[in-house]
């Protein structure tokens, strides 16, 4: 295999996309503004570019552009090149994730996509979406528009692995509308370098007993700046949403935001964020926020901020680890990705994959 | 004759400026035991924390000789590696690392981990996050499967036996025992019930009163007095150096 060619799938590989497709159900490969690769090999999914999906479903004009619309936001951007269209049919139940892969590798590149996303009743799936830039590009520019539609009892795991340059800014923007008992899981895992990334997915909860659940792994080093909020607006009866991150400073900043807004009764909402800052330099700031409308509701947060705990230091060190062993350890631990919801077809593969980066990066 | 493994020569050790340890004086030969006893709050756990170096615990006269060479200008892992281990009172709780991730690191024998953590009666604890949840007898016993697993040539042991129920108190004196015959491994231990004592053979015994060491004597000896007499006795003891 030539070199280049290799180099690439190792890069692919970071952000847990599969280039044999092994255990995967459907794959995309977006590079730069060119589609590379788009194969389902499940029935159930249609898998294929936005624009062409748009071409060929006039009924999709329904969806494009209406999950920003129900959150009452305008729609970010204009000129959109490429980005994924997946529908996995009713009653589906797919055990193998879907993957898809946004990667940057020109210089100086501006990508954006709109990707859509519609689950139907009854079905469940997961999707692995990575998001990387090669070491080549330099200073370009990600922009992902995002919407997910998630109908009656159906189940959505969405798991996002980002692995940018120190020079690239990324604005992911999404929205999910998610119906009657239906459940959206969204996990997000930024451990590399990056210069900017500023993104408040938001998780429209519209049907009775509906289900959110944010987890984040967020990684600052020294020069990347970090601005992560994850919110539900909890629209429907009995509905619930969990938001937890992990997020560490190491000399960088890291801004976590939490927004829990209750507009009907008996729903059920938490937010949890734990920081940890690695040197005097770097900031942390968490900004949780509750909101409600009605009396009935159970809702709270906890934050929690410090440093690594001296104490938990020596006793590693009396076992004989050194004190880089013993930090590098207590570090991995705090970025446990047991706080995910990971389907178990992924979770050694996510669990191997941010254990490397945090081992690289301290 | 056997050699020395630790000497202590005139250590004075001071923690948050107060002067905690005067003037001690011991030795711990290869491959024997040596049991420390003393009233709360005389100085006992200070020595075991000074002979780790611990933050916090300041030597300010003397020295700690371990196989000969000084060790008091070594770190914590320094000494650790050296082959002096340490089962902790209270360890602290840190999450998202087990049980097991540290016996990995301790030991690369898979059987004997699994050996022992079943033998400690330690399995259902070795997927939990480290220490959190552990009742005062899982501490004891999972500190005993870490410091073993460590394979120290000095073990310091501080009250393995406090809030432990017999028959734990029985399987951890069991597996002790069996530890320091194999290995031939020299131990401090500081206790106060004594029934550690049951499981192990201690050469010599030692009292310790406002940080001073008073007396080196008979283990089985002392600890037969202080229990009748309590460690008021003591001070007008014949031994008393």
């Amino acid at each position: 295999m030539p070199m280049e060619k290799m180099k690439f799938q190792e890069e692919l590989i970071k952000v847990g996309f599969n280039s044999q497709e092994k255990e995967r159900s459907a794959s995309f490969l977006q590079e730069d503004d060119k589609v590379k690769l788009v194969r389902s090999i499940a029935s159930d999914i249609e898998i294929t570019s936005t624009q062409k999906a748009l071409k060929k479903y006039s009924w999709l004009k329904k969806y494009y552009k209406k999950a920003f619309k129900e959150a009452g936001k305008g729609f970010p951007g204009d000129t959109y090149e490429g980005g994924y269209f997946i529908w996995v049919k009713e009653n589906a139940q797919i055990f193998f994730p879907i993957q898809t892969c946004l990667f940057l590798k020109k210089n100086r590149f501006s990508q954006k996509v709109h990707n859509l996303v519609i689950v139907e009743e009854g079905a469940q799936v997961y999707l692995i979406t990575g998001c990387g830039a090669s070491p080549q590009s330099f200073e370009s520019y990600h922009l992902g528009v995002s919407e997910f539609f998630i109908k009656k009892g159906a189940y959505l795991n969405f798991t996002m692995i980002h692995n940018w340059q120190n020079s690239t800014v990324v604005d992911p923007k999404s929205v999910a509308v998610v119906e009657e008992g239906a459940v959206f899981v969204s996990n997000y895992i930024c451990l590399s370098p990056v210069k900017r990334v500023t993104m408040y997915p938001e998780a429209l909860l519209v049907g009775e007993k509906a289900k959110a659940r944010f987890t984040s792994l967020l990684f600052a080093h020294p020069d990347s700046f970090l601005d992560i909020g994850s919110k539900v607006v909890l629209k429907a009866f009995s509905t619930s949403a969990e938001v937890i991150s992990r997020a560490i400073s190491n000399k960088g900043e890291v801004i976590v935001r939490g927004h829990l807004r209750s507009e009907s009764s008996q729903v059920k909402a938490h937010l949890e964020c734990q920081g940890l800052m690695l040197s005097e330099k770097g900031r942390i700031w968490a900004v949780p926020q509750l909101e409600t409308f009605y009396q009935d509701v159970d809702m709270s947060h906890e934050a929690a901020i410090g440093k690594i705990s001296k104490e938990e230091i020596e006793y590693l060190c009396s076992r004989t680890l050194s004190r880089e062993e013993a930090k590098s350890i207590i570090v991995r631990g705090f970025m446990n990705t047991d706080i995910l919801f990971l389907p178990q077809v992924l979770k050694s593969e996510v669990e191997r994959l941010t254990q490397e980066v945090i081992k690289s990066g301290l | 004759m056997k050699e020395e493994i630790l000497r202590i020569e005139n250590l004075s050790a001071e923690v948050s400026s107060q002067k905690i340890l005067k003037n001690i004086n011991l030795t711990i030969e290869e491959n024997s035991i040596v049991v420390l006893f003393g009233p709360n709050g005389s100085g006992k756990s200070t020595l075991i924390h000074t002979i780790m170096g611990f933050n916090g615990y300041k030597i300010i006269e003397g020295d700690i000789f371990f196989k000969g060479k000084s060790i008091k200008d070594l770190s914590t892992e320094k000494r650790a590696q050296l082959g002096i281990g340490v089962m902790f009172q209270r360890p602290p709780k840190i999450k998202g690392i087990s049980l097991k991730d540290i016996a990995y690191f301790l030991s690369s024998q898979e059987e004997e981990i699994q050996d022992l953590s079943q033998r400690l009666n330690l399995k259902g604890l070795l997927h939990r996050d480290l220490n959190y949840d552990f009742s005062g007898g899982e501490i004891k016993r999972s500190e005993l499967f870490q410091v073993i697993l460590q394979k120290p040539k000095l073990l310091l042991l501080d009250e393995p036996e406090s809030g432990v129920d017999l028959e734990n108190i029985s399987i951890m004196g069991g597996v002790l025992s069996d530890y320091l015959k194999e290995y031939k491994v020299s131990s401090l231990i500081i206790t106060h019930t004594g029934y550690i004592l049951d499981y192990i053979k201690a050469e010599k015994g030692c009292v310790m009163i406002d940080g001073e060491l008073i007396c080196v004597g008979h283990p089985q000896e002392i600890f037969e007095s202080i229990r009748r007499f309590g460690y008021e006795r003591c001070k007008e003891c014949q031994w008393r150096k």
